[in-house]
């Protein structure tokens, strides 16, 4: 559980998070969404440890994430930012057996490699284990990093819009190996995304925060608190949640 | 494979070693080869600190262009050079111990050093175009107030700055070789120490900390290492703002590899590789026509240009 009491940041004198509260419950694919300077990297940077609040604590399984060590905090959980920097000529596999570090500190032992090793398996990386990370495509780079951050065994997993420049096709094939960490045979992970697609959201998504102005309107359960209403209230715009084929849809009026 | 290649550059720079030592050597053999000796010692320790801390920097920059020198400490090594001889007085400058000499200017070069990457690397060196603009600037503002201070200096003060301006290894003093091997195999030390962490801070400062990486800490352990390295190789023998870039450039490209443990022992065999070739052939072919550094500076500079050509065409 991750719990987030009075969380207020402000940077250059300008405050991005106002008061923000939040329980967000385990084993959830839970989106972040709402309108461009909503505050929704922040808020995903704060949870991650990365920014300090002005006010207010995040504590993550109970433990107070902005007092915590970071290699401790690196056990907890992982980041995918949005614009990853890698190192040229970087193989995909020497990425993807990064997220071993805060677990051997430079020494990778036989369970480092085994996890690496079934990383590399479950995101369909082994034809490209030798490739350098820098020739691949942007689906494929992407799902590297997933890979990485997966490596990092952590209980919970935030990744900053993860889709961005995605097409259809990657964008279903990352949020599909996403949603699957969700369950029991990936020792249920808890992942919180920030989301553009509000389709892809409303299809895998089954907890939502939506943010607006720096303050969370709302927040729970997909089904339970999203409508066409709450949407359109948050984009400042006519959205309906609508069904296609037996799939939610989010449509422009 | 990138271990056999370091190998490889060992072996290669043992034979240049030999070669510098032995080639067109001639009674009396002794004498000639501990003058060799010398001068030797110090091309491959200041080629070593040099390429090892391109590497570093480099690495916490996440910037294969930057190199100390070019960020403005070859600047602030001449302001130092001009304000000690401007307060000491020629005289006083020159009857300074040589030991004094060095340890005081190694001392001070390697304080203002971590003052100068204290104030690039302020906001964690994110911000790419913000630290290279500050080095430059620096730079220039460090330059024009050596510039202006040595208007106050009579002719053979400010000969006594110009000469040590360029880097020179015709006239270093034996005795500072020892000082200076201890201070560089302690800063090597330290590098190697933090290769494994550096693999990781190469990521980038964000990813590096999602990583469990203390990235302000090791930033602050290898900057001081950084300094170091390049402020007792600068009071030895002077600067050479590109030998770095170099030595780190064919270490990349030679070794392929990412890990620190190998890059940073490449680095610092590569700029003792080149310096004792450079030297070799400057010496016995080109008959001391010129000075290392200025080809040194020539080859390095073209680098430069074509590594930011490349960058701009892809």
């Amino acid at each position: 559980m991750i719990e987030i009491t009075n969380l207020s940041l402000s940077r250059d004198g300008v405050k991005i998070l106002h008061d923000v509260s939040l329980r967000l419950p385990q084993g959830r694919l839970a989106a972040i969404i709402g309108p461009n300077g909503a505050g929704k990297s922040t808020l995903l940077h704060c949870m991650a440890g990365l920014l300090v609040p002005d006010h207010g604590q995040v504590y993550v399984n109970g433990q107070d994430i902005h007092a915590l060590r970071e290699q401790s905090r690196a056990l907890i959980l992982s980041l995918l930012t949005q614009s990853q920097g890698a190192v040229p000529r970087l193989s995909v596999r020497d990425l993807v057996a990064f997220g071993r570090w805060p677990h051997h500190r430079g020494r990778p032992g036989p369970a480092d490699h085994a996890v690496i090793a079934e990383a590399m398996t479950r995101f369909d990386l082994d034809a490209l284990a030798q490739r350098s990370v820098d020739s691949l495509s942007g689906g494929q780079r992407q799902r590297a990093f997933v890979a990485m951050a997966y490596a990092q065994s952590t209980p919970w997993m935030f990744l900053d819009e993860p889709l961005a420049a995605l097409d259809p096709k990657y964008v279903r094939d990352i949020m599909d190996r996403l949603h699957n960490m969700t369950g029991p045979d990936s020792g249920q992970r808890s992942i919180a995304l920030v989301l553009h697609d509000l389709s892809v959201a409303a299809r895998y998504a089954d907890f939502c925060i939506a943010m607006k102005d720096g303050r969370i309107v709302a927040a729970g359960p997909w089904r339970e608190i999203v409508t066409s209403e709450l949407l359109s209230d948050l984009y400042d715009t006519p959205l309906r949640l609508a069904e296609l084929d037996g799939a939610p849809v989010v449509v422009g009026l | 494979m990138a271990e056999r290649r370091l190998i490889a550059l060992a072996l290669a720079l043992l034979g240049l070693c030999a070669l510098f030592l032995l080639w067109n050597l001639r009674v009396p053999m002794g004498f000639i080869l501990g003058l060799r000796a010398e001068k030797l010692a110090a091309l491959v320790m200041v080629g070593a600190a040099t390429g090892a801390a391109t590497v570093i920097f480099q690495t916490i920059a996440t910037n294969r262009l930057l190199t100390p020198g070019i960020v403005g400490f070859d600047a602030l090594f001449i302001f130092t050079q001009t304000m000690l001889v401007l307060t000491l007085g020629g005289a006083g400058y020159a009857a300074l111990a040589d030991t004094a000499k060095f340890v005081v200017e190694s001392a001070l070069l390697m304080g203002a050093a971590m003052a100068l990457f204290g104030i690039l690397f302020r906001k964690g060196a994110d911000d790419i175009i913000r630290m290279i603009l500050t080095g430059v600037i620096l730079g220039v503002l460090l330059r024009g107030l050596a510039g202006f201070a040595q208007r106050l200096l009579d002719p053979s003060e400010f000969a006594v700055v110009q000469q040590a301006s360029i880097a020179s290894f015709n006239a270093v003093n034996p005795d500072l070789l020892g000082i200076a091997a201890v201070v560089l195999a302690c800063g090597l030390g330290v590098a190697l120490w933090l290769a494994p962490r550096l693999d990781v801070a190469a990521l980038g400062r964000v990813q590096a900390r999602v990583l469990g990486l203390n990235h302000d800490r090791l930033v602050f352990v290898a900057l001081g290492s950084v300094a170091a390295l390049v402020a007792v190789s600068t009071a030895l023998v002077g600067p050479i703002t590109f030998l770095g870039l170099l030595a780190a450039s064919f270490a990349h490209a030679l070794l392929r590899d990412h890990r620190h443990i190998v890059l940073i022992p490449a680095a610092a065999l590569m700029g003792a590789a080149i310096l004792v070739a450079g030297q070799a052939l400057f010496e016995r072919l080109l008959g001391l026509q010129s000075a290392l550094a200025v080809i040194v500076e020539f080859a390095g500079g073209l680098l430069f240009l074509a590594l930011v050509l490349r960058r701009r065409a892809r």
